[in-house]
């Protein structure tokens, strides 16, 4: 049995860049592995557990638990004192689609001037090196869902499903989902008013049908069963939809013929539709249109007032994806909005992830402390939280349900991707920060610019040479 | 989720922010306006505070905001003031026993940088009222003509972050964008009624990205960095003549300006970038004033030194990061160096929602420090949020900390309020028990929140 560094030796600043050389030094790999000794919280919503044990072989997790046998040809590390969690999963962020929000070059989280807008494909502009990636993954996020943002139509263009694994490949499932914005946003982008974006988007969803009817597009090849766990394919080749036919579409069309093929597989419920709302009245307008559209397999986005409307929410079956803390009435939308919308929306049955959460700013490595923050509630008369395991499954088992991969990701149970955390202590106490991160059982590295600043800076020497001189 | 304030925060309203700090005696402060042909201070505070019981809050972990912590200790406090500090030791006869077993208790929790009121919610285009935003100098307005008090922020500041002082600053597009305003977070029909007494103005200076690009976006000056401090040093230049002049004429802005020189309005400067943050310093020695705190600051860390030896604050957000181009050397460990360096170190909140959980971010950025080995006491964290924003705003006098004769401005939480796990169980203002999340009537609901949605819940 090899026995890797003790896990506490690695916490002080020198060992963990001599690691992180040490890591540099030889390509990213695999390993098996078992964590021993340590507090488990398995992500899938139960109460974390003390001296327990996981494994990772071949990338996976094959066991979690407190009495589990360590197989011998393994390495073990000793997990005394600390924490180990699934990764986080960022339900709805913009990862690796800016370097600097303000700096309009480097950033792609919307086209407000593009011709085209549910064609629109994350995939493409994705960068795996961005600094952003580099912090998350340092702050233990290891999976997000990522969106393009509505700018040039109520319709932001198709999300993807993506590891923050520092390698090339980002993209986990292109087109996982399409984005739209209904509720004041959705409103102004369609002309001014509900009535518009929804006539837009009930006439975008008709031309989809019609279009993908015509063209024999097709869309996915998977369920059509709303709610239903998506089975297809991650390993998905070129978009079949964005290729060239002659079908002739009326003159009236008005959507373009990538647009409307776009959404072919949205209007089959084939690829998840996320519907960002947040009056209690607008919800009530997205969850009906399955009347009209009985395959739209929908996920609301936003949703302060979702308490508002929680059975009817949690009748549907519809998961919601909400940024928890938002109290404030921001907007005429957000009028009821509460820190209690999670716990009361959770408690009526909706299936909720937090995310969303403002980005540049509030980072998705915060969702800790956001989670965090639903447990404190617990303890203030009148207010509704979540228990410490329902507040972590809001950032790692049901966020990845959510995107289709319940089971397999944000959760420690056999056969699940071997994204694993090691913290320093309780993962949503402030204090607490990772201190190794594993993708696919692969350790990652957890430098950037910020950590290398922050070394290059530990003391202001400069009687020998410059700064620049210190790397 | 918030794709509207997705858009604001990168594309500009909170791109646009600010800050200041000097060791003034606040009781000139009221010297600054001239008195109006009533022979009064213009706009003066009406703020009382409103009644208090005797209290004396016992058994619990006690941290003064001045670094001092007192385990199963007792702060007693009466007609407002605080009177007495101590372990379970000290008398509590004739006082109000509230068992803090197992609870903390702190300062009420200070925010130096905040825009509640002047871009209050609903963030509606009626409501942005932050930045005058049509000349790089706007030194004659005042926060205070802009605040709407009925901005239900307030209450949630009080209830989720103990929040019972606070400094209004105008907005950053500006490179000086007005006067702030410090006040009491008490709920009040007018401003006055919320204005702190004997508080010393501020004044909100900006550097770098903002005003070159509201100005530089529409062809005019300043367009550049250069542009920037050009015009800035005309201006000093300028206020200097006319504060050392007759002063007869009534100029709005050359008054504010030379209650910057006289040293009785404080500056509060908007800046990123080390670089910069050390160009400023020198223009404020050649102008012949000094600079209170440089907000925002997420380069101060590589100037710990400079900022040290010149006294200044540097206020800071805990790790907010690459959302324009001068925050993308950011670091979580900024406030850690910063305290390192025994340079002043107060974490603010430029954000309606950072407002609710200061106490958070300072134990983040305390956090950060202590895995790079740094030793900091949880007690000089607490004055990060307490006495370090009070100095900086010139009213440490009087609150930002516990000690006998200051303001009873104290918050009793429900657990360590370094803890993701904490929020506080009742806020005293002046003595007067303002929020009690043990009573749901004990917690403001503003005029908007009447006959709506979720009027008062607990939010």
């Amino acid at each position: 049995m090899k026995r890797l560094p003790a896990i506490a030796a690695l916490t002080t600043p020198t060992a963990l860049a001599a690691f992180a050389l040490a890591l540099a030094a030889s390509p990213l790999a695999a390993q098996d592995f078992a964590i021993t000794n340590a507090t488990v919280a398995t992500g899938d919503g139960s109460a974390p557990v003390e001296n327990a044990t996981v494994i990772v072989r071949g990338g996976q997790i094959v066991a979690t638990g407190e009495n589990v046998a360590v197989p011998g040809d393994v390495r073990v590390l000793d997990g005394s004192g600390t924490w180990v969690t699934p990764g986080i999963f960022s339900a709805v962020t913009t990862l690796g689609l800016w370097d600097v929000g303000a700096v309009s070059q480097s950033n792609d989280q919307a086209a407000g001037d593009a011709p085209f807008s549910a064609a629109l494909d994350v995939a493409t502009a994705l960068n795996p090196a961005s600094q952003h990636v580099a912090v998350s993954r340092a702050g233990g996020v290891t999976r997000a869902s990522i969106f393009s943002r509505p700018a040039s139509s109520i319709f932001g263009g198709q999300g993807a499903v993506v590891d923050l694994g520092a390698d090339p490949n980002m993209v986990m499932r292109p087109r996982a989902f399409q984005m739209i914005a209904l509720g004041e946003f959705g409103a102004r982008l369609a002309g001014g008013s509900r009535t518009a974006s929804h006539t837009l988007l009930r006439n975008s969803l008709i031309e989809a049908r019609d279009f993908g009817g015509e063209t024999g597009i097709d869309g996915r090849g998977g369920p059509s069963r709303r709610g239903a766990e998506r089975t297809v394919s991650d390993d998905l080749g070129p978009d079949n939809r964005l290729q060239p036919n002659r079908t002739e579409r009326g003159a009236d069309a008005l959507l373009t013929r990538f647009d409307a093929a776009a959404l072919v597989p949205v209007v089959r419920g084939e690829q998840p539709l996320y519907i960002v709302v947040e009056r209690a009245s607008d919800i009530r307008q997205a969850l009906a249109l399955t009347r009209e559209f009985p395959a739209l397999d929908l996920v609301l986005v936003g949703a302060s007032e979702g308490w508002l409307v929680a059975d009817e929410i949690a009748a549907a079956g519809v998961p919601v994806i909400a940024d928890p803390l938002d109290d404030l009435p921001s907007s005429f939308e957000q009028l009821a909005a509460t820190q209690s919308n999670v716990g009361r929306m959770a408690a009526a049955g909706v299936k909720v992830a937090i995310g969303g959460l403002t980005n540049g700013i509030e980072q998705p490595r915060n969702s800790t402390q956001y989670a965090g923050n639903l447990v404190a509630l617990t303890r203030v008369p009148g207010a509704s939280g979540l228990s410490w395991g329902e507040a972590f499954a809001t950032i790692s088992s049901v966020p990845a349900e959510i995107a289709g991969f319940g089971g397999r990701l944000g959760v420690l149970a056999p056969g699940a991707a071997g994204d694993v955390v090691i913290w320093d202590g309780d993962p949503l106490e402030l204090s607490s920060a990772p201190i190794r991160v594993f993708i696919d059982g692969v350790e990652q590295p957890l430098v950037n610019h910020q950590t290398r600043l922050r070394e290059r800076y530990r003391d202001l020497d400069e009687s020998d040479l410059p700064k620049a001189y210190d790397w | 989720m918030t794709l509207r304030a997705t858009i604001l925060a990168v594309g500009g309203a909170l791109a646009l922010a600010a800050c200041t700090t000097t060791g003034t005696d606040s009781d000139s402060a009221t010297a600054t306006p001239p008195l109006g042909a009533d022979g009064e201070v213009p706009f003066a505070s009406t703020y009382d505070a409103y009644p208090g019981a005797p209290t004396a809050l016992v058994g619990a972990t006690v941290y003064d905001g001045a670094g001092g912590r007192i385990d199963n200790g007792t702060v007693l406090f009466r007609d407002g003031e605080i009177v007495g500090l101590g372990d379970a030791s000290l008398a509590t006869d004739g006082f109000t026993r509230i068992d803090g077993s197992g609870k903390f208790v702190t300062p009420g929790i200070i925010d130096i940088h905040s825009h509640l009121g002047d871009y209050p919610s609903p963030s509606v285009d009626a409501h942005s009222d932050g930045n005058e935003a049509t000349e790089p100098f706007t030194p004659h307005v005042w926060a205070e003509h802009s605040i709407w008090p009925q901005d239900p922020g307030f209450s949630r500041a009080l209830a989720n972050g103990g929040i019972t002082s606070l400094q209004i600053l105008p907005g950053s597009a500006n490179l000086m964008g007005g006067r702030s305003v410090t006040i009491k977070n008490v709920p009040a029909r007018t401003v006055q009624g919320m204005k702190f007494p004997g508080a010393p103005y501020g004044f909100k200076m900006a550097c770098g990205e903002n005003p070159k690009r509201v100005y530089g976006g529409r062809g005019r000056s300043p367009s550049t960095r250069m542009g920037n401090f050009a015009l800035n040093r005309q201006k000093w230049a300028d206020a200097r003549k006319w504060a050392d002049g007759e002063r007869d004429k009534r100029d709005l802005g050359m008054e504010t300006l030379a209650g910057v020189l006289d040293g009785e309005i404080l500056v509060h400067n908007h800046c990123y970038r080390a670089d910069e943050m050390a160009l400023v310093m020198d223009m404020a020695r050649e102008a012949g004033y000094k600079v209170s705190a440089f907000h925002h600051a997420v380069e101060a860390y590589k100037i710990g030194d400079l900022l040290r030896e010149e006294e200044v604050c540097s206020a800071i957000w805990a790790d907010w990061y690459g959302f324009k181009m001068e925050s993308y050397d950011g670091i979580p460990e900024n406030a850690a160096l910063l305290q390192q360096a025994g340079a002043c170190v107060v974490i603010h909140s430029d954000d309606e929602n950072g407002i609710q959980r200061l106490n958070q971010e300072a134990a983040k950025a305390a956090a950060a420090g202590r895995r790079m080995g740094m030793t900091i006491a949880d007690a000089d964290v607490i004055s990060w949020v307490t006495l370090n924003a009070a100095k900086a705003m010139g009213v440490d006098a009087m609150t930002g900390s516990l000690a006998t004769g200051k303001m009873a401005d104290i918050v009793l939480w429900n657990g360590d309020p370094l803890s993701v796990y904490s929020r506080p169980e009742k806020v005293w203002i002046d003595g007067a028990l303002m929020y009690d999340a043990m009573d749901p009537k004990r917690k403001p609901v503003s005029d908007f929140e009447l006959g709506q949605p979720g009027e008062g819940d607990v939010k």
